[in-house]
């Protein structure tokens, strides 16, 4: 039976063909049979994950906590030099300058990844927002938050910043970025689950090596990573312990 | 930090007097008791450092409050450099215009195993201060408080001002 392996359902869609040409990569290095599956939402995701069917998966943060202390996920690694951060964009002829001149009332759209919710609500605070007194409305991708932000439909948007840059030029033109988030200790890792933890040391070797030759970087480059870094369990437990402190 | 004995606080994690060369702009002095028998003098100006947009506070204690780690952005708002803050009670940051209770209060939520959560008035290196919405989790590791982590955040203005109004009440 082939190992489960899954992606956190917030990955940009660029991203789709770079993942299936990973897993092929990792079979080979690996010797094993994996199954990549994705999913469309974190809710049919964390479905199966409480069903233990998950090996291995490339995780939001949010849901770090769960698969350390729950399911005995370990940490393998993040990708070198990148870091959750999130965006809160305007409409670039919005009237709106600044966190705090946002208003008790208003429309903000996001979507269902859960740590950029946290980090949007956060950066919200400041201006006495918070889910009580604002209206979140959820769409499924980022490229849908940009459309409705575009059509006047909602007053702000929440933004992953990675998929906000991946946004098309004309697309960027036209909205405005009120405030970035800068806490660079918040990112996804790939995680193994209890079946494969006695191979954590040769996963692990294996991708921290994968920059070192062509095929490996390309693939890298597929997926826009630059390299694998080690997450030990120390790290991922202060990050644990970070979105445990943030999320209230 | 309770359980610390006054002597290693004063011989092995040094909490020094401010001084007068570090403070910018004019200065009220005061005397902080932090620990019963010990005593810092803080010197303390009316210039508040805005929180920057976007960014989070980070730092990790031992049990005893004894700082551990601090991320740059902890190192810039306070103005103490790393060296400085590493090994440093956590109270190196303590304004006297916090009340002592909302400490207490502080150390017997996280001594419960559980989480608090405030708005506080820190003190910087240079006598300035700044406020943050601070939250403090225990860090349990197999099932024992291993430490603490602080994470702070922007506060709001409005939270800032109802709080300095409530804190002048409670000395």
């Amino acid at each position: 039976m082939p190992y489960q392996f899954t992606v956190s359902p917030d990955f940009t869609p660029d991203h789709l063909s770079g993942w299936y040409i990973f897993n092929t990569w990792l079979q080979k290095q690996t010797g094993d049979s994996f199954h990549l599956e994705m999913y469309d939402s974190f809710q049919a995701q964390r479905e199966v994950i409480r069903q233990n069917k998950i090996d291995l998966i490339y995780a939001n943060p949010f849901d770090a906590a769960m698969l350390v202390r729950e399911k005995g996920f370990l940490p393998l690694v993040k990708a070198a030099g990148i870091s959750d951060e999130a965006i809160i964009a305007v409409h670039n002829s919005s009237s709106i300058s600044d966190v705090a001149d946002l208003f008790p009332g208003i429309k903000v759209a996001v979507t269902e990844d859960p740590d950029v919710q946290m980090m949007g609500m956060i950066m919200m605070e400041a201006a006495d927002l918070n889910a009580g007194n604002i209206q979140l409305n959820v769409y499924d991708s980022y490229v849908l938050v940009a459309k409705h932000l575009l059509q006047g439909n909602v007053d702000a948007g929440f933004f992953l910043a990675e998929a906000y840059n991946d946004l098309s030029n004309m697309v960027k033109k036209q909205l405005r970025t009120l405030i970035c988030s800068q806490i660079s200790v918040i990112h996804h890792s790939l995680m193994i689950g209890p079946r494969l933890a006695g191979r954590r040391d040769e996963i692990r070797g294996l991708l921290m090596a994968m920059n070192n030759d062509k095929k490996g970087n390309d693939i890298l480059q597929s997926l826009r990573f630059q390299a694998w870094v080690d997450v030990d369990d120390d790290e991922m437990e202060f990050m644990i312990d970070l979105m445990d402190a943030l999320a209230t | 930090m309770y359980h610390l004995s006054n002597y290693l606080l004063e011989d092995v994690f040094m909490i020094h007097d401010m001084k007068p060369e570090d403070i910018i702009g004019a200065y009220k002095e005061t005397t902080l008791d932090l620990y019963g028998s010990i005593c810092r003098v803080v010197l303390y100006t009316d210039i508040e450092t805005p929180y920057p947009d976007g960014k989070l506070i980070v730092s990790t204690t031992d049990t005893n409050g004894i700082i551990t780690h601090v991320n740059q952005s902890f190192i810039e708002m306070s103005g103490y450099t790393e060296t400085e803050l590493i090994n440093a009670p956590h109270s190196i940051l303590r304004h006297p215009d916090m009340p002592s209770v909302a400490f207490k209060d502080l150390w017997d939520t996280v001594n419960r195993g559980e989480k608090w959560q405030g708005f506080v008035k820190n003190l910087r290196k240079d006598g300035g201060y700044y406020w943050v919405k601070a939250t403090v989790i225990p860090n349990i590791r197999n099932g024992q408080v291993m430490g603490y982590t602080s994470v702070r955040r922007k506060p709001s203005r409005t939270k800032v001002e109802e709080c300095s109004k409530l804190y002048a009440t409670m000395h």
